[in-house]
């Protein structure tokens, strides 16, 4: 790990009007690292997300990306061509709901391959050869290149929209309950597959979950939020093994145990 | 009331035609943008022309000469139709000849002769957005092409590689302008693509029914989409027209009985009637000929 975060969160606020949707939230994230936002519905996780992600923008507070050339770069100051430039490049965006991230009427070839089209590669021949093999990477069989994602299962679109993610190299990858509406065996070969990736690849991702065993698998660090607040944070396994506010001792006890 | 019928010089009224030269001159000046305009109500239903109807009504002056095609026809119910609504609307004289006309408004066609400078060419344009297809949301599309994000034009050539093994869009084939806005060039086939390549007359696009008008100057880089290793091509043809023997021209399949008779002969009529009267003959005409 070197010693300058990738993204730098300042005292970012989001406000709906007079209702609260994130407060006061400030973190670091470094080069390699996977963290956990957790907490309830309605606790301000996904309009975080969006705020970092510039999906929407804060009421207040500062977000710096550390990019590429060596610069941090206050992401409400960028360019809007500068901004989906680096969502489409240097970020990844894995939605709950695979097709909110696919195109669901073009093949999954032409899904993965997307990315590198837009980033001006006009080679089919290595477009396609790159698409194939990112298919493998995230365990799909090469034989459905050409079949459009409608014809996948749950668990394989959403492993389609990884890859599609993963083309370009992005350096930070965001989750929105990646794991969400799938059932329980699929889950576990997905998060074996991103666990697997982040670590091969060096990826930095924050990941909103309300499932705490996804946490405990995918992260290094979480936040836990409530009411718009983050209430506690530190490394995983501090937090569910020994959780200091009693929201988290809550929510850690109300896991079922089977 | 005998002045009732009467009509303003082109059927449109003068502030009109203002608003839509306002629109072609901005279309001229950023070659490939989709302009705005507030299209009007034509005497025809959308789908027939009412786009290049009001470019053609806008830029027409007394001493211009109207030719009009539809699919290179000169004798199809659409070209004869908007043909006589300007003669009558207007009085201009109307030509079938390529050559003599000033202005030529087409259908999905642009002529086999080259068009020289000082003609202008004006597109039926039903569907201006290249990108609709791909992105059906058009705040989405405006953007794309303000940033030039056109990765997704690609994605259409590869999945048409994909599914067929080799590019198979064979008419509103996507054309980048001037290196910066990539256009639809209206449902021509491709085969006319590289004619609207640094063309020596002006061409203008007109949209009816989406009110949208757009323009390639002339002598303006127009360049199809491709692939590195699937490049542009154009459709070739095994043989010749049947009527006038004319080779690399675009043809067009006519069945002639029920036993799997056909022919092809040129889409172009002006075209095919000159080369006949130049005393060239294609098969069948020359069959013909001797049966008499």
């Amino acid at each position: 790990m070197t010693d300058t975060p990738l993204l730098k969160v300042n005292d970012v606020s989001k406000f709906y009007g007079s209702r609260i949707g994130c407060r006061n939230v400030s973190f670091e994230l470094w080069p390699g690292e996977v963290l956990a936002i957790v907490g309830e519905s309605g606790s301000g996780k996904t309009t975080l997300l969006s705020c970092l992600s510039t999906r929407l923008m804060p009421s207040s507070g500062i977000v710096e990306y550390h990019m590429r050339d060596g610069q941090y770069r206050d992401l409400a100051r960028m360019g809007e061509a500068e901004r989906r430039f680096l969502m489409r490049t240097d970020w990844g965006f894995v939605h709950q709901n695979p097709a909110d991230g696919l195109r669901m009427t073009v093949s999954a070839g032409a899904n993965v391959g997307e990315r590198l089209m837009a980033v001006g590669d006009r080679h089919y021949g290595n477009i396609r050869a790159t698409a194939a093999d990112w298919l493998a990477r995230v365990e799909i069989d090469e034989d459905r290149i050409d079949d459009q994602p409608r014809a996948f299962s749950g668990g394989m679109r959403q492993r389609l929209q990884i890859a599609r993610n993963l083309v370009t190299s992005p350096r930070l990858v965001f989750m929105d309950e990646p794991t969400g509406g799938l059932d329980v065996s699929v889950q576990a070969r997905l998060l074996d597959l991103v666990r697997g990736l982040v670590h091969d690849l060096g990826l930095s991702a924050i990941i909103v979950t309300h499932d705490l065993a996804v946490a405990r698998l995918l992260s290094h660090r979480m936040m836990v939020m409530k009411d718009g607040l983050v209430i506690e944070q530190g490394l995983t396994d501090r937090v569910l093994d020994d959780p200091r506010e009693p929201y988290t001792q809550l929510l850690v006890s109300s896991i079922l145990q089977v | 009331m005998a002045d009732l019928a009467t009509y303003n010089f082109a059927y449109l009224d003068e502030q009109t035609k203002r608003m839509i030269r306002r629109a072609i001159l901005k279309a001229i000046s950023i070659p490939g943008y989709q302009v705005p305009f507030a299209s009007r109500e034509m005497p025809m239903p959308y789908g027939w022309g009412t786009g290049g109807v009001q470019v053609t009504a806008a830029i027409l002056g007394p001493n211009d000469v109207l030719k009009v095609i539809d699919q290179g026809a000169d004798d199809t119910t659409n070209a004869v139709s908007i043909r006589a609504f300007f003669q009558k609307v207007a009085n201009v004289a109307v030509t079938t000849k390529t050559r003599e006309a000033t202005i030529i408004q087409t259908r999905h066609r642009i002529p086999e002769e080259t068009l020289s400078a000082g003609q202008t060419l004006v597109y039926q344009v039903p569907i201006p957005e290249p990108l609709r297809f791909l992105e059906p949301r058009e705040t989405e599309t405006r953007k794309m092409h303000a940033l030039e994000e056109y990765g997704l034009m690609h994605v259409k050539l590869y999945e048409d590689i994909a599914r067929n093994g080799h590019i198979a869009t064979t008419y509103a084939y996507p054309v980048k302008v001037e290196g910066r806005y990539v256009m639809d060039p209206s449902p021509t086939p491709k085969f006319d693509n590289p004619k609207m390549h640094r063309s020596e007359a002006l061409q203008l696009f007109g949209a009816g029914r989406e009110k949208r008008i757009y323009a390639v100057p002339p002598y303006t880089d127009v360049v199809s989409l491709d692939f590195e290793d699937h490049p542009f091509e154009i459709q070739h043809f095994d043989k010749p027209c049947a009527l006038c023997g004319a080779e690399h021209v675009y043809l067009d399949e006519v069945v002639l009985d029920d036993k799997g008779g056909r022919m092809f002969v040129c889409s172009d009529t002006d075209h095919c009637e000159d080369r006949r009267e130049h005393g060239h003959a294609g098969e069948m005409l020359a069959r013909q000929e001797a049966a008499e």
